[in-house]
């Protein structure tokens, strides 16, 4: 399996490098400065949609929450309102706690045989590291706001002074790269020491760490070592915005590179399992209220079954039922109960 | 018992999980469906075959079924589709499988049981892995891969909990559900899940006891329980106009430890007075079609409702069970109802309006219990338990698909004064499963049985040495059928025993004569008298 992670990143390193190279053409530098980007986010708008739309076409016939805590029922039994949800606002706030915290990964433990013993340790790490990486990522995207907009909107000033609050270095150090980096470390060596992830790991597992981590390493080469002009990057950025797109000359490789991934990770999360972004929150799991003996839930597809009906049962046994002095509803003898279905 | 020791050990997982290969071992696989019952259920491709048969003699459009079926069901299923797609194989489920952590077979973990699934849906299903294949992760679907999923999903239980854990709340046993529907239509089913289906169908009740039997049994359990109290205690069977139907797992009128938690069931019914009735013809709560289709367990849980209405009851008490528990939370409303014929349930004792089971009007016997306690209607004396170091099993589906988790420890710690939990990730909505249900608790797949239960063996075993735990209670028929067996084999010394079972020791009822021993007909640990002032409910 560890091929996966060598193609992987073998087809990583053949984007970024068409990236850097690609510039030196005029019609290359068009495609991915002109026709690229839309193309990608075409790709990702639609795409996304498409399968939101998909899920959410197919409709969920029943109300089945996982319950993590203990349930609404006796007055004087204190319930879990957010692991255990009876009402809409603890459905939000399970999904709220779900979506911005990951309160169920929070929960991980890892469980190990030793000695003939079940051995349960603590393991904060993947939670840990998933939360990082996911709030650091958001943090840089907002971030990017400031290419597109113009005047740059005041929180994303905020964002960047809070980003940069340390102070160190010239450009500042953002805190957020440090951690993305250091989490998606984290997390392919993860996918690389622990055996059993290993072993379910796919190349497209391999992929989108690669895809993500080479979109981060050329952000952070251009912001801190290989110095890019800004100002173009800028002006391409908001003629792409304006759909007009007009691509200065003289755009550096390293950019043209992370515009390349940039793209290529935006096409391809309709195609993946990045879809899980839109997914979580439609999971019938976890946004359902654990209401069901309260509210009938409907299913729309309902459908009729064969079922073996009282007095079906009743003919196949009414002698043995009347000798048991059990009741019946037609005593023997006394007429055809149905279609009895006997054998 | 198995004759070679079941060894449990951690290794690292080696090889590549696309080839499907499985070996079938005796001890670790459950046997086919006999065509009888096959055809009695009108399930297709009744044959004689096993396993452990190179040819497995599927119908010649096998392949067309399957991905016609896994196309049918990916448009009625949300949960089907969504957890086909969002998987990102962060492997936080994989070591909360009890099979994965008992067997050591990287396939038990629940992602890879799933990716067993998924690999075949994106072959056939998506864009990527029709074009992609192997490096989208996709596989041929073969007669291999139906062996394959036929093994891993007859070793999963259903129990949810490494859904606990899922960042997306992906449900393995949603795709285990899926993946016996599918291959239940190529004819590739267990006879301990399809037998007591189809008895379930003719005869009402899952072991096929015909209603004079039942009348036998149920008369056999009221004797008995008239012979332990000194009082008249007498079971209506099908009698209409009663205010309540109960409902039970027939284990409780035909299994051991089963029994004598129906003992507690009737004196608890005796001693309050409730107008009641069972059911020769709904004489089952359990619903092994949650182990084979949505469609058979609508088609066996239908006489619930059915039996409630010609009865002409007011509501429905469910008994200890709990995948029955999981059928009536969940979906027997959805199925079979709306009960409007039903009224909301209220307790004719303390008053108490169940508002929880407004529309499905079905309470669990743990919830109506605790409330008769809650407000000091039972008379306990828990010194009569005092021969029992209690802790208490959460059965995989009240736990997870319910949340009841306080009602049976309200119950336990009124009836019994020594009780001690098990370690806290190994219970509550955590609680490590039997490692028999689902249909999986039959005597052949036993090795397999004991590595699936270790885990939960392992934390009984923790209790047991220290604090002498010698009693595991818990509310589900398939823990009472399958943990004996596993504490005997893992943590020898242990009995188990239903809630009510210890409700019916501690209950001291108006009128009763001296018991001198518990329902087992074991001594209790220090004489007690009824006359003496019993211990009061905690009204906390």
């Amino acid at each position: 399996m560890a091929m996966n992670a060598i193609y992987a990143l073998l087809a990583v390193l053949a984007i970024t490098a068409a990236g850097l190279v690609g510039g030196q053409v005029t019609p290359a530098r068009i495609a991915l400065t002109e026709v690229i980007p839309y193309a990608a986010v075409t790709c990702f708008l639609a795409g996304f949609c498409w399968r939101i739309a998909r899920w959410a076409s197919a409709p969920v016939p029943f109300r089945i929450p996982v319950t993590c805590g203990q349930q609404k029922s006796l007055s004087w039994i204190r319930s879990a309102p957010v692991d255990n949800p009876s009402t809409l606002p603890g459905v939000l706030a399970r999904m709220a706690a779900e979506i911005l915290l990951f309160r169920s990964l929070f929960r991980n433990q890892r469980a190990r045989i030793g000695g003939g013993r079940l051995i349960l340790g603590e393991t904060g790490a993947l939670w840990l590291s998933a939360l990082a990486f996911h709030w650091a990522l958001l943090l840089i995207l907002l971030r990017h706001l400031r290419l597109f907009l113009e005047p740059v909107p005041a929180f994303v000033n905020s964002l960047e002074r809070l980003d940069g609050f340390f102070q160190l270095g010239v450009p500042p150090l953002y805190l957020s790269d440090v951690i993305l980096i250091g989490a998606l470390a984290y997390l392919i060596f993860r996918r690389f020491r622990d055996p059993a992830v290993r072993f379910i790991s796919l190349f497209t597992d391999y992929f989108a760490l690669f895809l993500l981590l080479g979109t981060a390493v050329t952000g952070i080469l251009m912001r801190y070592f290989v110095r890019v002009d800004v100002l173009s990057v800028k002006e391409l950025a908001l003629s792409l915005a304006a759909l007009r797109p007009a691509a200065a000359q003289a755009l550096a490789p390293m950019f043209l590179a992370h515009l390349l991934l940039v793209c290529t990770l935006a096409a391809y999360v309709p195609f993946s399992k990045l879809m899980h972004m839109g997914g979580v929150f439609l999971s019938p799991t976890r946004n359902l209220a654990n209401d069901s003996r309260a509210f009938r839930h409907a299913n729309p597809w309902n459908h009729p079954v064969k079922t073996h009906t009282y007095a079906e049962w009743e003919e196949e046994f009414r002698d043995k039922i009347q000798a048991a002095g059990i009741p019946v509803e037609v005593a023997e003898g006394a007429g055809d109960a149905g279609n009895a279905r006997t054998n | 018992m198995p004759e070679t020791l079941v060894q449990i050990e951690q290794r690292a997982p080696h090889g590549d999980w696309r080839d499907a290969h499985v070996e079938f071992r005796k001890g670790s696989i459950c046997y086919s469906a006999a065509p009888k019952n096959l055809s009695y259920l009108g399930l297709p491709n009744a044959r004689l075959w096993q396993p452990t048969d190179a040819d497995w003699k599927l119908p010649p459009d096998w392949k067309r079924i399957l991905l016609d079926g896994m196309r049918e069901r990916l448009r009625k299923y949300r949960s089907f589709r969504l957890f086909m797609d969002i998987c990102v194989r962060c492997g936080a489920c994989a070591d909360k499988c009890h099979f994965y952590l008992g067997s050591a077979d990287p396939k038990n973990m629940p992602v890879m049981r799933a990716e067993l699934m998924r690999s075949i849906y994106r072959r056939y299903f998506t864009l990527t892995g029709r074009i992609f294949r192997g490096l989208a992760g996709a596989r041929e679907l073969t007669e291999d891969v139906v062996k394959e999923w036929f093994y891993y999903f007859y070793q999963c239980t259903e129990c949810r909990r490494c859904s606990v854990f899922c960042p997306y709340g992906i449900d393995t046993a949603e795709i285990t559900m899926m993946g016996r529907e599918l291959l239940n239509l190529i004819g590739c089913n267990t006879n301990w899940v399809l037998e007591p289906a189809a008895n379930c169908f003719r005869t009402g009740n899952h072991l096929g006891i015909q209603p004079h039997g039942f009348k036998d049994s149920i008369d056999f359990a009221a004797e008995e329980a008239s012979e332990i109290t000194g009082l008249d205690i007498e079971v209506p069977i099908n009698r209409k106009g009663a205010e309540v139907l109960f409902v039970m797992p027939s284990a409780d009128y035909f299994g051991t430890p089963h029994y004598y938690t129906l003992l507690g069931y009737l004196m608890l019914f005796r001693e309050i007075g409730l107008d009641y009735t069972v059911s020769a013809y709904a004489s089952e709560g359990g619903n092994f079609g949650l182990f084979s289709s949505h469609e058979m367990m609508k088609r066996l849980n239908a006489k619930i409702y059915d039996e409630a209405r010609r009865l002409g009851v007011k509501w429905i008490l469910g008994g200890e069970c709990g995948h029955m528990w999981r059928v009536l939370h969940q979906y027997m409303d959805t199925m079979n109802g709306p009960a409007g014929f039903l009224e909301v349930p209220k307790s004719p004792i303390t008053g108490t309006v169940f508002a929880n089971a407004r529309s499905a009007k079905a309470v669990h016997i743990c919830e109506f219990t605790a409330d008769l306690i809650h407000h000091g209607k039972l008379k306990l004396d828990s010194r009569r338990n005092d021969h029992w170091i209690a802790t208490y099993h959460d059965s995989c589906n009240p736990a997870r698909a319910m949340g009841l988790l306080e009602e049976p420890r309200y119950i336990l710690k009124n009836v019994c004064r020594n009780f001690h939990e098990m370690p806290e990730n190994t219970i509550r909505e955590q609680t490590f499963c039997c490692g028999s249900g689902a249909g999986l608790g039959t005597d052949e797949n036993l090795k397999m049985r004991l590595r699936g239960g270790f885990p939960r063996a392992n934390a009984v075993k923790y209790v047991k040495e220290k604090h002498g735990v010698n009693l595991l209670t818990c509310i589900c028929a398939i823990d009472k059928a399958t943990l004996p067996t596993l504490l005997e084999y893992w943590v020898p010394g242990v009995e188990v025993a239903g809630v009510h079972e210890l409700l019916g020791n501690a209950l001291v009822m108006t009128g009763e004569k001296q018991r001198a021993t518990d329902l087992r007909g074991e001594p209790f640990a220090a004489p007690t008298q009824a006359a003496e002032p019993a211990i009061e409910a905690n009204h906390a």
